[in-house]
């Protein structure tokens, strides 16, 4: 291989600690075309973003609910149902592209924070341990989904990710199965009348009907945001660090004295518990789950969605589940039944598929990547080894 | 308090323990023969991770559609485009078998051949990390997987596959009758692992095979083809994979898009469970996997197969990631 190929983008390290994200970070192509005085205004807005601090969530907050206002019904609905999902790969993101952990199994704790709402709710399961508040459970939720999490991880974890990956591929068929053959949630024909979660605030009460996606949206943003501030908050922490240390070399990581096992099992947990979240908005939503709603392909859409939108980054993978999850809601919406021949619900994972594979070999960081992460990803550098196993050998 | 301690119970008594163990010895001999048989095509298809793994230390994901595309060249050639669905006996039997064979093991080692040349090969050829190879080795297993869901190809509808084979018991063991598909499977499966490992001991090739297995830099330095070796590991596990797809097929009598999806998770299992990258560990884990997975049946209830078969991956991985016969290619 001639050395130009091998070269890696330059990093710049006073950017280094994610503080001031210029524009030439994500698109680098773009930003040699624009002209000087239009790349310094969006420098300028990168820049004053960055300086807003902590209000720079709310604001995103009240721009990502306010796209709800405008459109109707039927697309707030849509703009919903890709709400959990964007909400998950916030959490995917955490264990795929923060710590470099591949999880295929991921819409496993999703499923397991629906099932939680509807074994504690007043649901036609057929047994409940006991009736609460949907609002109570969704802490119950969060923390189900986390231990099951901390369970699956502690024995996978010690070992190489391609082990986890097909671990992790395995228990969402578990989980699946399993709640397919339990007669206390119904077995197959899954769990109806799941309350809403309506609630009253300074004695005005909200109640959430079946017909009112803007409401759901509104507490879905509440979610993201809190999130992404979690997310964004631990990725420049102490721990977030030792992610990247793990992602690049876990023996030099290790070697260091950064706990890889215990690291690892932050990310996964803190990804189960996004997911179970996400898997309580969806139940309370939609009132109705059964086993058939979360099949593998689901865990592996996310996954799509974080890697196309652009692994390791909060907003790509917002990006990545708006596109995987909703854009092709949208086109069956506008009647576009085929797209270059294949179904549109069918073939889009397909299309996805092939996607992640064009996305690997050319573009490794996703659409919004910055050049660090990209630097990263095509270095060579170990992803996710165990001390034994070398890399995939290259033409070095 | 007493309350909840009651629901408990009746949550407890509902989830289905009350029911105790259940063991239902009768029908003993029937599942070790269809435990060996589904074992058989684990095997087949852990022959193929197994080599690969060997070789580039990588999880070839997308190894779950190369068998289902045995399974569907299988349909396309006997059902689709000759329609030779009528059984046949004598020396017609054993050609159309042989034609089978050959077309389903070509048709898989091609597409292998294919997934290398287009997806991995470029991926090492930039030097990508290792998470970049799995994400990429799951696009293409779904990408080939959903492609076949396409109405331009099979389509979401489970096909009959009419054999040419009768299935008419030829014999009984242990009390449990064997037709020739099932014969031909378990057969098939022990001389291509016999061929294989005779293979991969003795020839020129496989010998450039362990050694890549063994470190891929020195094995380069020594001369050796490294790129061709890999692309000829791949062409034989896809090779494995088709025959295994065939013989699914003219077992189980169906061919559906996703057939390959519960099959490759579970060969995967198998590999594991023997020893990832040891070629024997591949067909004694199919085997145990087989069985284990149906003889569980006799005190479960047979819904639960697939999670047992899942639990057995995960406890292997904590008790003895390197399988029963340990890791290596070399070996």
């Amino acid at each position: 291989m001639s050395q130009t190929e091998k070269e890696t983008p330059k990093l710049n390290t006073k950017r280094l600690r994610g503080v001031e994200v210029q524009f030439e970070d994500y698109a680098p192509g773009l930003a040699r075309v624009l002209p000087d005085g239009v790349l310094s205004a969006i420098n300028a807005v990168f820049y004053g973003w960055q300086k807003l601090g902590i209000l720079r969530y709310i604001f995103a907050g009240i721009m990502l609910a306010a796209i709800a206002l405008p459109l109707g019904p039927a697309k707030d609905e849509v703009l919903v149902r890709t709400g959990f999902y964007m909400l998950a790969a916030l959490g995917l993101n955490v264990v795929v592209g923060l710590a470099g952990l591949l999880d295929l199994g991921y819409v496993a704790f999703f499923m397991i924070g629906s099932y939680t709402v509807a074994l504690f709710t007043e649901s036609n399961a057929t047994a409940h341990p006991a009736i609460l508040d949907p609002w109570l459970i969704l802490p119950i939720a969060v923390v189900v989904a986390m231990v099951t999490g901390l369970l699956l991880g502690t024995p996978t974890l010690r070992l190489r990710g391609d082990y986890l990956a097909i671990v992790t591929l395995g228990f969402h068929e578990i989980v699946r199965q399993t709640a397919r053959n339990l007669s206390v949630v119904n077995g197959s024909r899954g769990v109806t009348s799941i309350p809403h979660p309506d609630f009253s605030i300074f004695g005005k009460s909200v109640e959430f009907g079946v017909l009112d996606p803007q409401k759901y949206w509104f507490v879905l943003c509440v979610f993201i945001v809190i999130a992404l501030f979690i997310v964004q908050r631990i990725k420049d922490s102490r721990i977030g660090r030792s992610w990247e240390a793990i992602r690049e070399d876990e023996v030099a990581a290790s070697a260091m004295g950064i706990p890889v096992v215990k690291m690892k099992l932050y990310a996964f947990a803190i990804g189960a518990s996004t997911s179970g979240l996400a898997g309580w908005a969806l139940a309370t939503k939609v009132g109705f789950i059964s086993p058939n709603n979360f099949p593998l392909l689901s865990s592996i859409l996310v996954l799509c969605a974080v890697v196309i939108g652009g692994i390791g980054s909060s907003l790509g993978a917002l990006l990545g589940a708006a596109l995987v999850f909703g854009l092709p809601e949208l086109l069956r919406d506008i009647g576009a039944e085929t797209i270059l021949g294949f179904d549109v619900q069918t073939g889009r994972i397909a299309i996805f598929g092939f996607l992640l594979v064009v996305m690997m070999i050319f573009r490794p960081g996703g659409l919004i990547s910055s050049s660090r992460r990209r630097a990263e990803l095509s270095s060579g550098g170990d992803i996710a080894a165990d001390s034994t196993a070398p890399g995939i050998p290259g033409e070095s | 308090m007493e309350g909840f301690r009651y629901t408990l119970a009746a949550f407890a008594v509902q989830s289905g323990g009350y029911e105790g163990v259940n063991c239902n010895t009768a029908a003993l001999g029937d599942l070790i023969v269809t435990g060996i048989t589904l074992g058989s095509v684990y095997a087949l298809i852990a022959l193929g991770y197994t080599m690969v793994y060997g070789v580039l230390k990588l999880i070839n994901f997308a190894h779950d559609s190369i068998f289902m595309i045995g399974a569907a060249a299988a349909y396309y050639l006997f059902v689709v485009w000759f329609g030779w669905t009528e059984e046949v006996s004598g020396i017609g039997l054993i050609v159309l078998t042989l034609v089978g064979l050959m077309f389903s093991a070509l048709a898989s080692g091609g597409a292998a051949l294919t997934l290398e040349r287009l997806a991995y090969r470029p991926l090492r050829r930039r030097g990508a990390a290792r998470l970049s190879f799995l994400i990429a080795a799951v696009g293409a297993s779904f990408f080939v997987t959903y492609l076949f869901q396409q109405e331009f190809l099979l389509g979401t509808a489970e096909h009959n596959f009419g054999s040419f084979m009768p299935s008419t018991p030829i014999f009984e063991v242990i009390g449990s009758p064997l037709n020739r598909p099932r014969l031909l499977l378990i057969l098939g499966a022990v001389v291509m692992f016999i061929v294989l490992d005779r293979f991969v001991r003795t020839t020129r090739t496989g010998r450039s095979i362990r050694a890549v297995s063994e470190d891929i830099d020195a094995a380069r330095m020594m001369g050796v083809n490294v790129d061709r070796v890999v692309a000829t590991t791949f062409f034989i596990g896809g090779f494995f994979g088709g025959i295994a797809g065939f013989l699914y097929a003219l077992v189980f009598r169906k061919v559906a898009w996703n057939l390959g999806f519960i099959p490759g998770i579970k060969a995967f299992t198998s590999a594991v469970l023997g020893g990832i990258g040891n070629l024997r560990g591949a067909v004694l884990g199919g085997l145990l996997l087989g069985l284990i997975e149906n003889l569980s049946t006799i005190c479960i209830g047979s819904e639960w197969r697939n999670v047992v078969a899942f639990s057995v991956l995960v406890l292997v991985l904590i008790f003895r990631p390197t399988g029963v016969l340990g890791e290596g290619l070399a070996k």
